[in-house]
């Protein structure tokens, strides 16, 4: 394995003086180059480890409440100790446990695979892959990150506040939202969630749009739209999604906010709380889901179609065969984009909806799978018969195929109306779109950090602590939610608490409890991680060679440790698309070199 | 400084600060066409209660249209380097923002007295405060942003020849010009 990752040694002892070489653009201090940095690479860097942490946190959340579901006649005192009076008696107690689920949601889905995800391969790959030398703006691109360190530090301080973070869901969804005093975790903590969120959306907001103009108006000469990487067509319809899906959270967020702290009535209408009228009138909470779900929705896709743009580039370098279907590849990616924004009712089935609108959203669900199937077959064909290498960032994005699939089937069920309203609100649910989105999104990421850790750090990723992190975790997380399809087949309801007292579901107590016990084995595969990440980054194997997987996109181009700047002298011109291996008998061809003249025809 | 060396070594069409500015209004765009399809959502709902505008929202309507046409003039002068005109214009739009905020915050405290409130059941006033208390916002951006331009033009280090940051205003301005024209027109026919 050692030779086939040290793929280039005649480019690294080639362009070894240039390595040492280092562009200074400005004098840096530590302050301007690691914290107000405008580099996209520190920039993206910053979003990462903040990313890390973060789901190292959103990680333990789900360990925590897993040994509530799991084990939920057993105490831990160590529980007590740690977390005091949330739990009492070494058991999780009610309000604790749904503030746990409430922020695993909302730190995993936004501040991980938002943030985290975009945030860092966005910044990283755009200006080094068109070929620019940063952002459009990187002042922006700087307050992008700020905005999401500050909203990072609101939410976690509200994890700290006495009355406890939100948790009414990640969903938020009023009147449990919306009233102080349906729930400690809507006091305080809610607001803070809402005012972190609304930072988190400006951070995002100042990110896509970077993103954008970056991709169109920034590309280095040759490098027409269709030859771009799909990482890039990837990020490009990524942050389209994210700058119009994201301003409507905005306003719905801005909304609750008003009937929170100034008695407005937007979203409620004739509530008794504790035997008293509110005199709220004419409000609808089911406004709220709308305005919620025309954001959440495309923020699965937002999540989803970055890692499928650096999966799609990593299974053709690793295969050392050209992406088959690249033209395919992009009218899929654009017809999720588009379906994307008009399928958001279906996750409100159950909500009274007129079951003919039901069967428009049923319709538009269901047509997603055409792209999302094109892309599955994109895929399998272009590792089909491929020179594999079983590098760690190929095997994530193979799992992430394997997860897409697994996941992505389900999702046949839960957009049909009928069989919803079975399923809905089960740990069928649960199991479905942890799976496509989450575990998969994790795997893309993943892979995508190992195939991208040279670029970042000028190092290597440790192989051995690589392959058992893979391991354990795709055996892992097939363990943990496979045994969800059946269990919410049964009928066995997401978010309770305790569910010991419906003799219906004692069958599933064993179940549960392996469930619980693989789910901690599986975080400590992550620290495993983390730690390789954080040892590597100083003391990994030094990474010689610029290229260092062979492969042709303009990235490998620039010095191993780029500076601000990103190439030294003139930024490359592009003569080709990204994805010519194995052609006429060559392992792979620069996106840089010109047509050879009895070249096939590219 | 890395936005004007790429932009020069790059031979662009469309400047990317504009561009991504085009992209801003659009996420924008999307956020308020969130909030008035909320309105016409909640608007069937019972206990719906409708409102007035006061005439002060006409004069508001005056006051930002003619900002426009002085920011406009304000470029003109800026391209032909008549930098006393270019100023007295830019000034002159600062004035007809500030008057324009004015104006809302007016219209707003007249509304109160006529007992439109944020408390109970809902109504038009809840949202028109709500949405055009945000659209108040972005002006009020613009006009901090103006501000900043206006003050670089008397006291900045280094000479700028480039128009694009005063497109860029300008473009930003209208838009929020054109918002305003949009809501006003949405609230005449709705409430």
């Amino acid at each position: 394995m050692r030779d086939t990752l040290n793929m280039q040694p005649e480019i690294a002892s080639h362009e070894v003086g240039h390595l040492e070489h280092h562009v200074h653009h400005h004098k840096e201090t530590f302050i301007t180059k690691y914290i107000f940095s405008t580099d996209h690479k520190m920039i993206s860097k910053q979003f990462l480890v903040t990313g890390i942490i973060w789901a190292l946190i959103g990680g333990l959340f789900s360990v925590l409440f897993r040994l509530q579901l799991g084990f939920p006649d057993h105490s831990f005192p160590i529980l007590e100790t740690v977390f005091g009076r949330w739990a009492e008696g070494g058991k999780i107690n009610a309000e604790f446990y749904y503030a746990l689920i409430t922020m695993h949601g909302t730190i995993l889905i936004f501040f991980v695979l938002t943030a985290g995800l975009s945030g860092t391969f966005s910044n990283m790959l755009i200006p080094l892959q068109v070929g620019a030398r940063d952002m459009a703006s990187p002042f922006m691109n700087m307050l992008s990150y700020w905005f999401f360190f500050l909203a990072s530090v609101i939410m976690f301080s509200s994890l700290f506040i006495q009355t406890g973070p939100a948790s009414g869901g990640w969903t938020a969804y009023p009147p449990l939202s919306a009233l102080g005093q349906a729930s400690s975790g809507s006091k305080a903590g809610m607001d803070l969630w809402i005012i972190s969120m609304a930072l988190f959306v400006v951070s995002s907001l100042l990110g896509n749009l970077n993103y954008i103009s970056t991709i169109l108006n920034m590309r280095t000469k040759g490098m027409s739209m269709t030859r771009l990487p799909l990482t890039i067509w990837s990020f490009l319809f990524t942050a389209i999604l994210g700058a119009l899906a994201f301003p409507v959270l905005l306003s719905g967020l801005i909304l609750l906010l008003f009937d929170r702290n100034l008695g407005t009535s937007f979203y409620l209408s004739d509530i008794f709380v504790a035997g008293q009228a509110l005199s709220n009138e004419g409000g609808s909470a089911i406004l709220f889901q709308h305005l919620f779900w025309f954001l959440g929705h495309p923020e699965v896709y937002i999540i989803i179609l970055p890692t499928m743009g650096v999966v799609s580039e990593i299974l053709a370098i690793n295969a050392r065969k050209p992406i088959f279907g690249y033209t395919a590849m992009i009218g899929s990616l654009l017809a999720i984009c588009v379906l994307a924004l008009f399928v958001w009712a279906h996750h409100m089935f159950v909500t009274g909806m007129n079951p003919f609108l039901g069967s428009v959203f049923v319709l538009l669900t269901l047509l997603i799978a055409v792209p999302s199937s094109i892309k599955v077959f994109n895929w399998l064909t272009t590792i089909w018969r491929g020179n594999i290498r079983f590098t760690p960032s190929m095997l994530y994005a193979i799992g992430f195929v394997s997860f897409f699939i697994s996941g992505g089937l389900t999702g046949i069920w839960l957009g049909n109306s009928t069989i919803d309203i079975h399923l809905h609100d089960t740990m069928f649910n649960i199991a479905h779109f942890h799976l496509v989105m989450g575990v998969a999104a994790f795997f893309g990421m993943f892979a995508g950090v190992y195939h991208w850790f040279p670029k970042m750090f000028g190092r290597y990723l440790n192989i051995t602590l690589s392959y058992i992190h893979f391991w354990v975790t795709l055996a892992g997380a097939y363990l943990i939610f496979w045994p969800m399809h059946y269990q919410g087949m049964a009928g066995m309801p997401r978010r309770y608490l305790d569910k010991s007292m419906w003799v219906s579901f004692s069958q599933f107590h064993a179940l549960d409890a392996m469930i619980s016990v693989v789910t901690i084995i599986v975080f400590l595969a992550q620290i495993l991680f983390v730690f390789n990440f954080f040892y590597s980054m100083y003391k990994g194997r030094r990474c010689r060679s610029m290229n260092p997987w062979g492969a042709t996109t303009l990235e490998w181009t620039t010095p191993v440790n780029p500076g601000h700047g990103n190439w030294v002298g003139k930024i490359p011109e592009v003569k080709r698309w990204a994805y010519d291996y194995s052609k006429d008998g060559r392992d792979f061809i620069l996106q840089t070199e010109g047509p050879g003249e009895n070249e096939s025809v590219h | 400084m890395i936005v004007t060396t790429v932009a020069q070594e790059q031979n662009n069409k469309l400047h990317p600060l504009k561009f991504t500015l085009w992209v801003a209004i659009a996420s924008i765009i999307m956020m308020f066409a969130g909030l008035t399809s909320a309105y016409i959502v909640k608007s069937n709902f019972s206990g719906w209660r409708t409102m007035a505008i006061p005439k002060i929202f006409w004069v508001s309507t005056v006051v930002i249209l003619l900002s426009s046409i002085t920011i406009y003039l304000a470029l003109q002068k800026f391209r032909n380097r008549e930098m006393q005109k270019y100023r007295a214009l830019l000034g002159t739009t600062l004035v007809l923002g500030l008057l324009f905020i004015v104006c809302q915050f007016i219209g707003y405290s007249e509304l109160w007295s006529q007992n439109v409130r944020f408390k109970g059941s809902s109504g038009a006033g809840q949202f028109f405060y709500v949405i055009t208390g945000l659209h108040a916002l972005h002006v009020l951006g613009g006009f901090v942003a103006m501000a900043i331009m206006f003050l670089r033009s008397f006291f900045g280090k280094t000479k700028s020849y480039s128009a694009v940051p005063v497109e860029v205003m300008g473009i930003y301005w209208h838009f929020v010009d054109i918002l305003w024209i949009y809501l006003m027109v949405f609230f005449l026919i709705t409430a």
